[in-house]
């Protein structure tokens, strides 16, 4: 959608970032067994992705098993955070993790199940439909809030739940950028201070333009998509139980 | 021969401990042998019913007790119907009719508790595959039960010996010498068929048989014999050695749900069910039990598995879930309207419940979705039945269809409905007669075709239909819709009057301001369509706003019909409103004159 100098290297960036991100989310996810808890799983993302270069992130890495897949009875963001729960057999779970590397985002959302389970397969098949769905209305140029709706309308149609709803301002999707590199790369609340600068920089250069880096139901959003990489996240949920998904594009 | 009696059995005697123990077969010996023991004051033929059902499937085989139909009585009397000898019984008739498998057993009344004891003690191990108990606890676990109230009585401890206490009056009564007897063989003996009619609401079927007073008269040794001396001396090491399917009738005048409150200690594999209905479950509900013991049966045939309506999943658990699991596992629910909303989030929770589920709505898509993810969280069975409730023909068509290939209905959801709002005078004829066509008249046909399966059936069953608040809490935006709910409400109310004799609850149920599509679909009367679309996304934000999950109104149909609630309001406003239409209805007439904010 943009062009300039140098488009094609950057974009390799970010493919090569996202590529990590999703083999850390295997190798993770091999080693879980029953009895992990979440706080574990979290740290053994940081440790995997801090050994392989990754030095800033969009956020930490989270970890959600069982019903916290789906954030039942989540009312505050603190509620995000890795607690104790402990993986059992036959429970899902979700690895979420943001790692900035070389100066380029990703944000990942990886789900599966502890032992085979027919009803996460519906899952991320339907998935598949959003996915498709996304696309093709961000090409028609939609205002990002009807796609939004339609998204929930779709979810609503095939059973689910819209989870990512209960996510800060009930995004779907927020733009990524490229990220100064530092030696001291603080985080404020799970989430890296480099980047949260360049998410408030887009926000006040959005605000002027009329659009926002934040993809949500509300009227901030309602505009054309604005071009940049967008990490986006469709969450389903469904009776305690959740998937999702992220995918990016330019 | 009326079916009170046991067609078709093949009958011999087993000559055991100095009596002679008539035994009746059914079914292909070569299959797994189900062994149906009876309780007191009753003969073998009281499992007729449930016999017939089982005998497809398996060796079914049953047996008068000592002293009971065709049965001799050990002499003397007094001494010769302890549970060790009626443990010899039991292994004599294993032995002659399953010399090399173990069998199932099933006792119902003293039957369980004979069968306690036989699946408790060391000598049968081996012999038992599996043992479903009905309505008898065991002696021993009983005489634990109150010796741990009595040492520590904490004031609920005491109200439940005092509760268990008031419901075992008969055992008291048959400790006395000699009355007894004399009352068995007299007056209470010739009225006793028709007290069963009356009180327990048995079918007058041919059963109880003309052996009754004799049966009555012998069996009062059963308790002189036993319950003195278990209840003062249990036995400390009376664990099952088989697995053990627990039914439990929530209207026994005799036992209370609470004996079986610690049943987890004696029993390593135990499967909890609860049925809606008195004591003689095996009159009353011979199809629940069947299915329920061929269930068993064959989960126990295949060792390690889990009964599949009884299974439970690795998320969602809590007590409500479990009694939700006990109760409706394996039960046929039809849920109208399933393809949205309430609908789809009730088929889903009694699909978690184990049931089995048919999901109908005039979007045959949306029902055919709501039953396959039905499938995959738990449903023994779901289908999706794409049916219009207002049209009549097409109803008549799905109760045939339903009967003829999924069975009866134990659960019939009437959900189905639409929105409608605006003036009265903006209303037109033809917005009235579509409102109440679904609204009402989806119910009526629901409840006509349905309930008339259900009360033909004669084993209970339970019909909930979705009113609203609307139905109490009048309003000027809504007039058309607040007629059809009150009309089901009403409707509800005098089909609970009708039914209540014949077992079948019916539930009104007002939702109020709940997060579904029904307002992304209203009609709003009177306005032009860019308005009406303008006004639906308006209401929908509302009620999005309010977000108040269907799920929960799901929940709360569940509860209703596992409490056998009458009208059952839902949200908070919902529940004032109905307080407020006791209490204060004119402030309700005045909240009935604002003008909604659409």
């Amino acid at each position: 959608m943009s062009s300039g100098v140098g488009v094609d290297a950057r974009l390799r960036g970010f493919r090569q970032v996202q590529a990590l991100a999703y083999e850390c989310a295997e190798a993770v996810a091999a080693q879980l067994t029953p009895g992990v808890t979440e706080r574990e799983a979290a740290r053994m993302q940081r440790v995997w992705l801090r050994e392989r270069g990754v030095r800033d992130w969009f956020h930490l890495p989270f970890a959600w098993f069982g019903d916290r897949t789906a954030f039942v009875g989540f009312k505050v963001p603190l509620q995000f955070f890795p607690t104790n729960r402990v993986l059992e057999e036959g429970m899902p779970y979700i690895l979420d993790m943001a790692p900035v590397f070389n100066g380029h985002t990703a944000d990942i959302g990886y789900s599966g199940c502890l032992g085979p389970n027919p009803l996460h397969d519906k899952l991320l098949d339907d998935l598949e439909a959003h996915r498709e769905l996304i696309l093709a209305e961000v090409r028609e140029r939609r205002p990002l809030r009807e796609i939004y709706e339609d998204v929930e309308r779709l979810m609503q149609r095939q059973g689910y739940a819209n989870r990512h709803r209960a996510y800060p301002f009930g995004v779907i999707a927020h733009k990524v950028d490229r990220v100064k590199e530092r030696r001291f790369n603080p985080t404020v609340f799970g989430f890296g201070t480099q980047s949260l600068k360049g998410l408030a920089s887009d926000a006040l250069h959005g605000h002027r333009d009329g659009w926002s880096p934040l993809w949500s139901p509300y009227r901030f959003s309602d505009h054309p998509p604005q071009p940049g990489l967008w990490a986006v996240e469709p969450h389903l949920g469904f009776r305690g139980r959740a998937r999702s998904s992220r995918s990016c594009w330019w | 021969m009326g079916s009170g009696q046991v067609n078709g059995a093949r009958e011999r005697f087993v000559r055991t401990g100095g009596v002679e123990l008539c035994v009746a077969e059914l079914g292909d010996a070569g299959r797994p042998t189900v062994l149906l023991v009876h309780g007191y004051p009753d003969s073998k033929e009281v499992w007729s019913e449930v016999a017939a059902r089982l005998a497809e499937h398996f060796h079914v085989v049953l047996y008068d007790v000592r002293g009971h139909g065709r049965s001799t009585a050990p002499a003397p009397l007094r001494g010769g119907f302890t549970l060790e000898k009626l443990t010899d019984d039991f292994l004599a008739v294993a032995d002659a009719v399953s010399p090399d498998a173990p069998v199932h057993l099933v006792g119902h009344d003293w039957g369980s508790v004979q069968a306690w004891e036989f699946t408790t003690v060391e000598r049968t191990r081996g012999r038992i595959a599996s043992f479903t108990s009905i309505s008898g606890p065991s002696l021993d676990h009983f005489g634990h039960w109150i010796k741990k109230r009595m040492t520590r009585p904490t004031p609920r401890k005491v109200g439940q010996l005092l509760g268990q206490g008031a419901k075992s009056w008969y055992v008291y009564m048959l400790h006395t010498p000699v009355l007894p007897e004399l009352a068995w063989r007299g007056p209470l003996g010739k009225q006793w068929p028709r007290l069963l009619r009356r009180v327990e609401k048995v079918p007058g079927d041919g059963y109880p048989t003309s052996s009754l007073p004799s049966d009555a008269a012998h069996g009062a040794w059963l308790y002189r014999d036993n319950v003195r001396a278990r209840l003062r001396r249990p036995r400390p090491d009376a664990r099952a050695h088989a697995p053990v399917q627990l039914i439990t009738p929530t209207g026994d005048i005799f036992l209370s749900p609470q004996l079986y409150d610690e049943l987890e200690r004696w029993v390593p594999r135990l499967t909890r069910r609860t049925v809606a209905a008195k004591h003689w479950v095996p009159r009353t509900r011979p199809d629940q039990l069947a299915s329920w013991i061929r269930e068993f049966v064959i989960s126990a045939e295949a060792p390690g598995s889990v009964p599949a309506t009884a299974r439970t999943e690795p998320v969602r658990k809590g007590r409500r879930a479990d009694a939700y699991a006990q109760r409706f596992g394996g039960q046929l629910v039809l849920v109208t309207g399933a393809a949205s909303g309430i609908g789809r989030a009730t088929a889903f929770a009694f699909a978690e419940a184990g049931a089995r589920v048919v999901a109908v709505d005039r979007d045959g898509e949306g029902a055919a979705r709501t039953a396959e993810l039905a499938g995959l969280i738990g449903a023994a069975e779901a289908w999706g039945e794409q049916t219009d409730v207002s049209d009549e023909a097409a109803m008549e068509k799905l109760a045939a269809k339903v009967a003829a290939e999924y069975g009866i209905v134990d659960v019939l959801v009437n959900n189905a409905g639409i929105g409608l709002s605006g003036s009265f005078f903006a209303t037109t004829p033809e917005d009235w007669k579509k409102v109440l066509d679904v609204n009402l008249w989806g119910v009526i046909h629901g409840c006509r075709l349905f309930g008339a399966q259900m009360a033909g059936r004669g084993q209970g069953g339970h019909i909930v239909n979705t009113a609203s608040a609307a139905a109490y809490q009048p309003s000027k935006a809504l007039p058309a819709y607040a007629t059809s709910k009150a009309a089901v409400l009403m409707l509800s109310e005098c089909l609970r009057a009708e039914l209540a004799g014949q077992g079948i609850g019916v539930t009104a149920v007002c939702p109020g301001f709940v997060n579904t599509d029904i307002t992304a679909t209203a009609r709003f009367a009177g306005v032009d369509a860019a308005e009406e679309k303008r006004r639906q996304k308006r209401a929908s934000r509302l009620y999005g706003l309010r977000n108040y999950p269907p799920e929960k109104v799901a929940d709360a149909i569940l509860h209703a019909v596992l409490t056998d609630r009458a009208v059952v309001p839902v949200t908070p406003e919902a529940r004032g409103a109905h307080l407020m239409s006791r209490f204060t209805p004119k402030a309700l007439r005045a909240i009935a004159r604002v003008e909604p904010p659409l």
